[in-house]
C-alpha cells in the first residue's frame, strides 16, 4: 500500500508540468482501445443492459435509491482524504461530516440525511488530485469493465480502489458488501441513463469515438479545465466565426437558402 | 503616392467614413451580457413551456425544432459540425446538408424531453468570452443533482442567436462534429449519402 503511494507520488511528481492545457484527444493506442471498447459494448448489450432492466424494471425506484446511497456513502471518505490532499480542507470537512451524519442519522447510509436538507455533495477522487498536483492528463483509455479514462485518471481509479477501506482490494468483513453495492448502484446508474447510453453505445455512427470526446469533455469540465479563464483548456470556446474553414466563405451568413 | 492619398477630399472621406465607423460602432456591439441572457430567457421560458405542454413527443420534437430556429444559429452549427469537410461541399448540397441536419438535431434532443416533464431550468448568469458571451443555467429535474447547461451566445449572423449548448463541459456542437465526420467516414466521405442519411438519423 505504501509501496504504491510513493510510486503514485513519484510518478506525480515526475509527470508534473503545470500550465498543459488538456486540449483535443491524445489517443495513440486507440486500435487496443477500440477492441476494449468492443467487449465493453458486448458486456453492456448482452449483461449490463438486460441486467439493469431487469433491476429497474422489479425494484421500485425508492428502494433503489436506498442502495446507491448506501454505495455512495462508502466512498464519502474517499473523498475525504482526495479533498484534503488537494488543499480543500472545507470540502474534506464537509465529506467527512456527511460521512458521519449519513452512516448514523441515515441508516449506514441509506438515507442522504445530509442532501435532505440542502447540503452540499462535491464529489472528488484521486485523478482530480493527481491533476491538482500538476500531472497531465496522459493518454486517452478505455478501460475493461470501467469504461473511457486517461493514463493519470486510470493511477487515480487505482489509488482510490486501493486505499478505500470499503471497496474491493481490502480483505475485511465489508468487502462483499461493499463490492456488491457497487455493482448494484452500477447497475442503477444504467437503468436511470438508459436514454443517454443506448444513445451513446448504439445510435451513434462510431460509438468509440462518440464515448472519446464525451468523456473527455465533461472529465475536464469538472477537473475546472476553464478555456476562458487563461488555459485553452475547453475545445469548446473555440469560436466558430472565427473557424479558419468558415472564413474561405466570404460570409457564413450570405445563405445558401438566400440561393 | 501618399500627397496623393492625402489630397483634402480623401482625407474628408477618411474622415467621414472614421466618423461613421465610430458611430455605428456601438450598435455593432451591441450584444451585451443583458441581451445574451435575455435571449436565453426566451429559449428558456420557450422550453419550460413545451415541457409543461404534456404534449406527445412528436409534438415536442416540433416545438423543440422551432425554438432551435429561432433562437439559435443552425446553419453554423451545421457547418462547424462538418469542420473542414464543408469546403467540399457544393452550394445546394450545403443547402440540403443545413436542413437535414436541423431536423436530425430536433429529433435527436427533442425526444429527450420527455425526461425533462416536472423539471426546470433556472437562467444564473453570463460572461463574456472572447466575441461571444457564455449564458450558464441550471436544470433542477425530480430525484436528480442539479446539473449545468450554458449557451453560447454571438451577434455575428446578425441577430442575436445561441450557436453552442453546454451540458455539464459537453458541447453539443463538438459532439456532433465526431457523430457527422464518422458518418462521413463510415459513408466513404460520401456527402450525399451522409445526407440521405442524416435525414433518417437521430
Amino acid at each position: 500500500m505504501r509501496a504504491v503511494l510513493t510510486l503514485v507520488l513519484l510518478v506525480g511528481v515526475s509527470g508534473c508540468a503545470k500550465n498543459h492545457p488538456a486540449v483535443g484527444i491524445n489517443d495513440p493506442h486507440e486500435e487496443a482501445n477500440r477492441r476494449v471498447h468492443n467487449f465493453n459494448r458486448s458486456m453492456d448489450q448482452f449483461l449490463l443492459g438486460p441486467a439493469s432492466e431487469g433491476y429497474g424494471g422489479v425494484i421500485p425506484s425508492d428502494i433503489r435509491v436506498l442502495i446507491s446511497n448506501f454505495s455512495r456513502n462508502l466512498g464519502e471518505l474517499s473523498d475525504a482524504y482526495n479533498f484534503l490532499l488537494q488543499g480543500k480542507l472545507k470540502n474534506s470537512g464537509i465529506a467527512v461530516m456527511r460521512f458521519g451524519v449519513n452512516s448514523t442519522a441515515g441508516i449506514f447510509g441509506i438515507v442522504d440525511v445530509v442532501e435532505e436538507f440542502g447540503g452540499p455533495d462535491n464529489r472528488t477522487d484521486f485523478g482530480e488530485t493527481l491533476h491538482v498536483w500538476g500531472m497531465a492528463e496522459g493518454q486517452y483509455e478505455e478501460l475493461p469493465f470501467f469504461g473511457p479514462s486517461t493514463s493519470r485518471d486510470t493511477i487515480g481509479f487505482a489509488v482510490d480502489l486501493l486505499v478505500n477501506p470499503y471497496t474491493f482490494l481490502n480483505f475485511d468483513s465489508v468487502r462483499g458488501i461493499g463490492i456488491l453495492a457497487y455493482v448494484v448502484a452500477r447497475l442503477d446508474d444504467r437503468y436511470n441513463y438508459s436514454s443517454t447510453v443506448d444513445s451513446v453505445l448504439y445510435d451513434s455512427a462510431d460509438s468509440y469515438a462518440q464515448a472519446r470526446t464525451l468523456y473527455l469533455q465533461n472529465r475536464r469540465y469538472r477537473l475546472g479545465i476553464d478555456a476562458a479563464a487563461g488555459g485553452s483548456g475547453g475545445d469548446a470556446f473555440e469560436d466558430p466565426y472565427a473557424d479558419p474553414y468558415i472564413e474561405n466563405y466570404s460570409d457564413p451568413y450570405e445563405d445558401p437558402y438566400a440561393e | 503616392m501618399l500627397n496623393d492619398f492625402l489630397t483634402r477630399r480623401s482625407f474628408v472621406k477618411l474622415g467621414f467614413a472614421a466618423s461613421a465607423v465610430a458611430m455605428t460602432a456601438p450598435a455593432a456591439l451591441a450584444l451585451t451580457t443583458g441581451e445574451a441572457t435575455a435571449l436565453v430567457d426566451r429559449v428558456v421560458a420557450d422550453i419550460n413551456k413545451v415541457i409543461s405542454s404534456g404534449k406527445p413527443l412528436g409534438g415536442m420534437i416540433n416545438d423543440f425544432e422551432k425554438i432551435l430556429i429561432r433562437y439559435g444559429d443552425v446553419p453554423i452549427i451545421a457547418r462547424s459540425a462538418l469542420g473542414a469537410d464543408a469546403r467540399s461541399l457544393s452550394g445546394s448540397q450545403m443547402s440540403s446538408y443545413t436542413k437535414a441536419f436541423q431536423g436530425y438535431l430536433a429529433r435527436k434532443y427533442g425526444k429527450r424531453f420527455n425526461e425533462f416533464v416536472g423539471g426546470t431550468i433556472e437562467v444564473q448568469d453570463a460572461r463574456q468570452v472572447k466575441s461571444f458571451y457564455e449564458v450558464r443555467t441550471l436544470v433542477k429535474l425530480k430525484g436528480e443533482a442539479p446539473f449545468a447547461v450554458n449557451f453560447l451566445v454571438s451577434d455575428k449572423s446578425g441577430k442575436n442567436l445561441f450557436f453552442d449548448i453546454i451540458i455539464e463541459g459537453v458541447s453539443i456542437r463538438l459532439s456532433e462534429k465526431t457523430e457527422i465526420g464518422a458518418m462521413l467516414d463510415r459513408r466513404g466521405g460520401n456527402v450525399d449519402q451522409m445526407i440521405a442519411d442524416l435525414k433518417q438519423a437521430g
